[in-house]
């Protein structure tokens, strides 16, 4: 079980909507990658969370095999019958998602007033 | 005016090591001071070239190594990365933003960099990437 000095993410529960803030600056090295979709993917899988907000406001970097988890996460909102959405891109994070085109897959909101707003 | 800086390194296949590359890469820019836009586009690039040399090249294979060439002056940069693994073919990556494959979850590395850089380019079947930054460049574009 993931201590609190090193968890990928930090929750907090806002109108019965979860915010998880995620704590890496560089969501760029292999093994970080892999913890972070597990803290991720057990919000849905083990805790039964359907709204959830990912809070990239401490992002800085990260990389392909990254945005894969976001996809995989995306994947399992959506078949929980749930939401995802992503709020405090920075420019150039939200640049790799244009690239990708992700940008039409997830839902990407400027802030997380605006993240809320969507359930 | 900083002199120019070359330098060679051979890497076992795991990613840790491939990090250590890029931070060496990247503190490089930063003493010829590169813009911070272009050490994201140059950091990136090196994440996706050498995690692909170590994990689809050389399939972490701990008896093959990675080649990693780095040259910089105050223009450019220019990174090789050589793998030896079995090679591929750039063009049988399909397009990761079409329909088909949008929601794969790998695959996007090869866009990525060529978004960012303005030389990318596979050779010995795949084995070779050079990866090469003007600095100050334009890319990405976003539509």
């Amino acid at each position: 079980m993931a201590t609190k000095s090193d968890r990928r993410i930090d929750i907090e529960d806002i109108d019965g909507v979860t915010v998880a803030r995620l704590l890496e600056k560089k969501i760029l090295d292999e093994a970080n990658i892999e913890s972070l979709g597990q803290e991720m993917f057990a919000l849905v899988d083990k805790d039964g969370r359907t709204k959830i907000v990912l809070d990239f406001s401490l992002v800085e970097y990260l990389s392909s095999a990254a945005l894969g988890k976001l996809i995989t996460m995306h994947k399992k909102v959506s078949t929980a019958g749930g939401k995802l959405t992503l709020c405090n891109i920075q420019k150039d994070i939200l640049d790799v998602f244009k690239i990708t085109k992700l940008d039409r897959v997830l839902t990407l909101c400027s802030d997380l007033d605006d993240a809320l707003s969507k359930f | 005016m900083a002199v120019p800086v070359h330098f060679e390194t051979s890497i076992p296949s795991n990613t840790a090591d491939g990090l250590a590359v890029q931070e060496k890469i990247v503190s490089l820019m930063e003493q010829f001071k590169y813009s911070d836009r272009d050490v994201f586009a140059m950091r990136l690039s090196l994440e996706e070239g050498i995690t692909n040399a170590i994990r689809h090249g050389n399939k972490f294979s701990a008896d093959k190594q990675v080649e990693i060439q780095c040259s910089i002056d105050e223009f450019r940069m220019r990174v090789v990365v050589q793998d030896q693994g079995e090679g591929f073919e750039p063009e049988a990556v399909p397009d990761p933003t079409t329909e088909e494959f949008i929601e794969r979850p790998c695959g996007r590395g090869l866009l990525l960099m060529r978004a960012y850089l303005n030389f990318c380019e596979y050779s010995d079947g795949g084995r070779r990437l050079t990866m090469e930054r003007q600095r100050n460049s334009d890319l990405p574009v976003i539509d």
